[in-house]
């Protein structure tokens, strides 16, 4: 490596440090220093002890392991058959059910849960049917089990679409090679599939745990507080107290995000993981057996009923006028539609660009840093790692105060508006929540990637640039995607930053016109509504950028034949 | 050509905004459902060509928030919510602009209770009660019979068919709890609290997780505010609503930012409020709350309460110093002792009133006794009646600064009723359940 180009890559570092500081540390800062200081401004630690006396703390920190635990066994229970079958076998529709199994992650706020209650809940469908034929109902929804139900139907997906990308860049002929040694079903995914896929599938299930441990918004709508977060939130969100002790717990959350972020690349270290041959289009897909594919497809279908439920709630939900302790709605209407035409039909512009705007600057973002970390030698570049992924552990309002905070003094050029009037910052924001998505998926997908692919492109004569541009991104596409997906479909649904930045009805995206319609008796219906639209346009948003960069991959593909890079 | 067509409309855009901006406006930060405010924005704006009114509807605490770090040169204008706690916050933190009443008429109390603040920060510019709602779907399956005051809810009958929220995350509830202990008494009140949220199927964390329950039938019975339960009624969702005889009546607040932007208007949308035009609109099924003005009542549609010639009657004198002098005080032994321990409450209430059922027309006194010590533990405040009335006590929670030494003093409270009630509540469980196996 030259000293030009370790400059370069120290520029870009530092480029991306000071990015994460401006935008995340110091916002965060400028609200959790409250944990540390006395209202005098003197540094003190006694908060942090004063929290550990409780037991209730202690409860709740237990609490949440196991809640996130769980949720990234459920999920991966969910996504393993999904990704193996329809990735390494023929399998028809294999699309159709990878598509399908991402749209869980786009369950618009309040909504969903709102159609999980009619389905799922003590009144919901289910329990109503079950309690009419065989006299017993089933508590889906209550306690801690009930956030581990919820959260592992909604999160799955993160575990999904990394296990996808990863299968599908296993080199069939290890798999061959098994088979040939004598391996196959069970034992051929255990000790060959997926350990080569395991970047991937690890990527996803710190994702799930991640986001489960700090998930607000689930555990809440389910009642349940004795967890971290809530505790965090609850006491953080209360009127008049200057409660250090919900700091407190946000700050244990982030050391405890960036704990296991930390394990995760742990248990890979000295692991090599990266192949040559790329799967890609030249995959040989096996074949199974009639009886085989009788179960794969059951189950795969009993999955795809149970994931896919709230959204069929919302659709029932948006049609409907009343639906009230009955299995379905009692009258059905078009007004729902009509209304949130009328009110918000600017909204899904906004989430489309500020999404747009979030999850490119995301994958930007993660191809660097994962570059950086594991293509460079620079000093200390795990921290670009550790910092942008504490990002997932802030409490959205405690990130919206901050923008508040920090930003107050800052005019927009030419104009006498504040900065914290313009809509790019509720852009920001989501970038800066989502980016631990993308840059998970970009990690994973770079690990695959074997580093003496970009050592002949170097060897052949391209420089560092251009190996990037046109060996390591396009062979790092999948996971690129997975990860622009993840960021944008997220993003989309993102709510407790948005309602502190939101300064104008005319800048506010869909989760928030969603949340407006929920606050009232009559928006139920307006708001599925609106749900089903956020659903609509953002699965569409996600296709056609989707075919983009496959097509601009493929172009490129064949560009690298012709010229033989 | 792509790139002309993005030039063009980015300069639209830009003019756009100078032109919204040339508007005159008027900022109003709410939490307040869209039914209200864009029945406000609408007639508002007909009657004031050229102002328009821009509505950022968020949670209150949040709303707190966006004041409070708003930037000097952008503040909102119109500070619009329920909770007249929140106002406290901003008026105690000179965020509040003084403003005078345009409605004489209106008087200067219901019951006991202030309508405007005394000290001129915020006006009340409605009124509202709270009650009970039910879901009438939800009560005929269980055969659950009509509730009509609070004690009912305390019967065995209703175990986890209701709901209420918390006073720490709603003012309402807060002045729900504080009526009930006002009225009762703090040991018979903190005894019913206990016993109702026994039989909740949930402690919910926003107050509207309460009506938006009993609607779609999760809860059969839920502890609302009233505009709740008539606006579900006139949105056809079978539903009741009744106010119980101890009830108070309190204001729901609108006040202007200090520094705002645009005071001139916040005035003028303020005295519109006050109206009595402003104030009929408030009598749309779909928003059905109580004006603050008497005369308005006139135009009332039949059947609408009117808190002025009783067909309310609140019983309570509320003593809004005494509420405010042990606001947070409720508020966290209601969460540590409720809330957070809310799992072993609901285990106790059920032993409690499976061995209630099985003693029942029997004679068995020891069984009796420990029954009656099971309840004596369950349903007993983890503060004492004396306790509560301690002016060094009571002034720790109102210390609201961050000290080390204070948050180690509330943590340890917090810890010990936590504990304590986790203890009460399992052994009055454990109790129970030998009294049921006493009798055979």
């Amino acid at each position: 490596m030259n000293s030009r180009l370790s400059f370069a890559h120290a520029a870009i570092a530092l480029a991306i440090a000071a990015f994460l500081a401006l935008f995340l540390v110091v916002p965060v800062i400028t609200v959790v220093y409250v944990a540390f200081t006395n209202s005098d401004g003197s540094l003190t630690l006694s908060h942090f002890f004063s929290f550990f006396h409780l037991t209730l703390m202690r409860e709740a920190f237990y609490n949440s392991l196991y809640v996130g635990g769980m949720s990234v066994l459920i999920s991966s229970i969910i996504a393993l058959p999904l990704a193996y079958f329809t990735v390494r076998f023929q399998f028809r529709g294999a699309i159709l059910i990878q598509t399908l199994g991402v749209l869980p992650l786009i369950m618009p706020p309040f909504v969903g849960a709102a159609a999980m209650q009619l389905l799922f809940g003590r009144s919901g469908s289910v329990n109503l049917l079950l309690n009419e034929w065989f006299g017993f109902s089933i508590p889906f929804m209550d306690g801690l089990n009930g956030v581990i139900f919820v959260e592992a139907l909604h999160y799955f997906p993160f575990i999904l679409l990394n296990l996808v990308a990863a299968l599908a860049n296993i080199d069939s002929a290890m798999e061959e090679s098994a088979q040939n040694l004598g391996a196959s079903g069970w034992r051929l995914f255990r000790r060959i599939v997926f350990p080569l896929a395991m970047p991937g599938y690890l990527a996803g299930a710190a994702l799930v745990f991640l986001k489960v441990f700090d998930d607000v918004g689930t555990p809440l709508v389910l009642n349940v507080t004795n967890i971290l977060a809530a505790q965090a939130y609850l006491r953080i969100t209360s009127i008049g107290i200057d409660d250090p002790i919900g700091y407190v717990a946000s700050v244990i959350m982030v050391i405890a995000a960036v704990v296991a972020l930390w394990g995760s690349t742990w248990v890979m270290r000295g692991r090599d993981y990266a192949t040559l041959q790329r799967g890609g289009s030249s995959l040989a897909r096996r074949r199974l057996k009639p009886w085989q594919a009788l179960w794969a497809y059951g189950w795969i279908v009993l999955v795809l009923l149970v994931v896919l439920a709230p959204h069929l709630g919302i659709l029932l939900l948006s049609f409907s006028k009343v639906w009230s302790y009955s299995i379905l709605p009692d009258t059905y209407t078009l007004d729902n539609y009509v209304t949130v035409f009328r009110d918000s039909s600017g909204m899904m512009v906004n989430t489309l660009l500020y999404c747009g705007i979030a999850a490119g600057l995301d994958v930007i973002l993660g191809i660097a840093i994962a570059y950086l970390i594991l293509r460079t030698k620079l000093p200390a570049r795990q921290w670009l790692d550790f910092i942008a992924t504490a990002a997932i552990a802030i409490p959205g309002v405690v990130l919206g105060i901050g923008y508040l905070r920090t930003f107050k003094d800052f005019q927009l050029p030419f104009t006498d508006e504040p900065f914290t009037a313009f809509w790019l910052i509720i852009a920001i924001a989501y970038t800066v929540r989502r980016l631990p998505y993308a840059l998970r998926s970009c990690m994973a997908a770079l690990q695959q990637l074997h580093v003496s692919l970009e050592e002949a492109a170097e060897n052949l004569g391209a420089t560092k640039n251009r190996t990037i541009y046109r060996v390591v991104v396009p062979l790092m596409a999948g996971g690129i995607l997975a990860g622009f997906v993840t960021s944008f479909l997220t993003a989309a649904v993102e709510l407790s930053a948005t309602i502190m930045l939101v300064t104008a009805q005319s800048d506010a995206p869909m989760s928030y016109g969603i949340y407006l319609y929920m606050q009232s008796i009559a928006g139920r219906g307006p708001g599925a509504a609106l749900g089903v639209i956020a659903v609509i346009t953002v699965g569409l948003g996600t296709y056609f950028s989707n075919r983009l960069i496959r097509n601009h991959a493929a172009s490129r593909d064949a560009q690298l034949l012709k010229t033989g890079v | 050509m792509n790139r002309f067509k993005l030039l063009s409309s980015t300069l639209l855009l830009c003019l756009a905004y100078a032109g919204a901006w040339a508007q005159q406006q008027v900022v109003i930060v709410t939490s307040f459902p869209k039914e209200l405010t864009e029945a406000y924005k609408k007639a508002f704006e007909a009657k004031n060509p050229g102002i328009r009114v821009e509505i950022l509807n968020k949670p209150t605490p949040a709303g707190v928030a966006y004041i409070r770090e708003a930037p000097a040169s952008n503040k909102p204008d119109v500070f619009w919510v329920s909770a007249p706690d929140a106002f406290e916050v901003l008026s105690a933190e000179k965020l509040l602009a003084k403003i005078e009443s345009p409605a004489k008429e209106v008087p200067a109390k219901i019951g006991n209770y202030p309508i405007n603040d005394p000290k001129g920060f915020y006006l009340g510019q409605a009124l509202a009660g709270y009650g009970i709602m039910w879901n009438t779907r939800y009560t005929k399956a269980n055969k659950l019979p009509d509730p009509k005051e609070w004690s009912d809810l305390t019967k065995p009958v209703y175990f986890s068919h209701v709901a209420m929220s918390s006073p720490s995350r709603s003012g309402t509830t807060h002045l729900t709890v504080e009526t009930i202990l006002q009225g009762e008494g703090w040991t018979k009140g903190w005894r019913d609290m206990l016993m109702i949220a026994g039989n909740c199927a949930a402690i919910t964390e926003r107050s509207f997780g309460v009506p938006d329950g009993v609607n779609n039938g999760q809860y059969g019975i839920g502890l609302v505010i009233d505009f709740f339960g008539l606006a579900g009624k006139a949105s056809k969702f079978p539903v009741e609503f009744v106010y119980p005889s101890i009830t108070a009546i309190v204001p729901a607040n609108i006040g202007i930012v200090a520094g705002a932007k645009n005071a001139e208007n916040a005035r003028k949308f303020i005295n519109y409020t006050m109206s009595p035009e402003g104030q009929e609109l408030l009598f749309d099924p779909q928003i059905s709350r109580l004006p603050v003005l008497p005369s308005a009542y006139k135009k009332a549609p039949p059947g609408f309460p009117n808190p002025y010639t009783g067909t309310i009657k609140p019983k309570v004198n509320f003593n809004s110093d005494l509420s405010e002098s042990r606001y947070y005080v409720v508020s966290s032994i209601f969460d540590h002792s409720i809330t957070f321990r809310h799992k072993e409450l609901v285990a106790a209430t059920k032993a409690i009133n499976e061995a209630a059922a099985k003693l029942s027309g029997k004679n068995h006194p020891q069984a009796a006794q420990l029954l009656a010590e099971a309840r004596e533990l369950a349903y007993s405040p983890v503060v004492s009646e004396e306790k509560s009335k301690d002016k060094e006590f009571l002034a720790l929670y109102r210390n609201t600064k961050r000290d080390a030494e204070r948050t180690k003093q509330t943590t340890a409270l917090e810890e010990y009723w936590s504990n304590t009630a986790r203890r009460n509540y399992e052994k009055a469980a454990e109790l129970a359940r030998q009294a049921a196996a006493l009798v055979k």
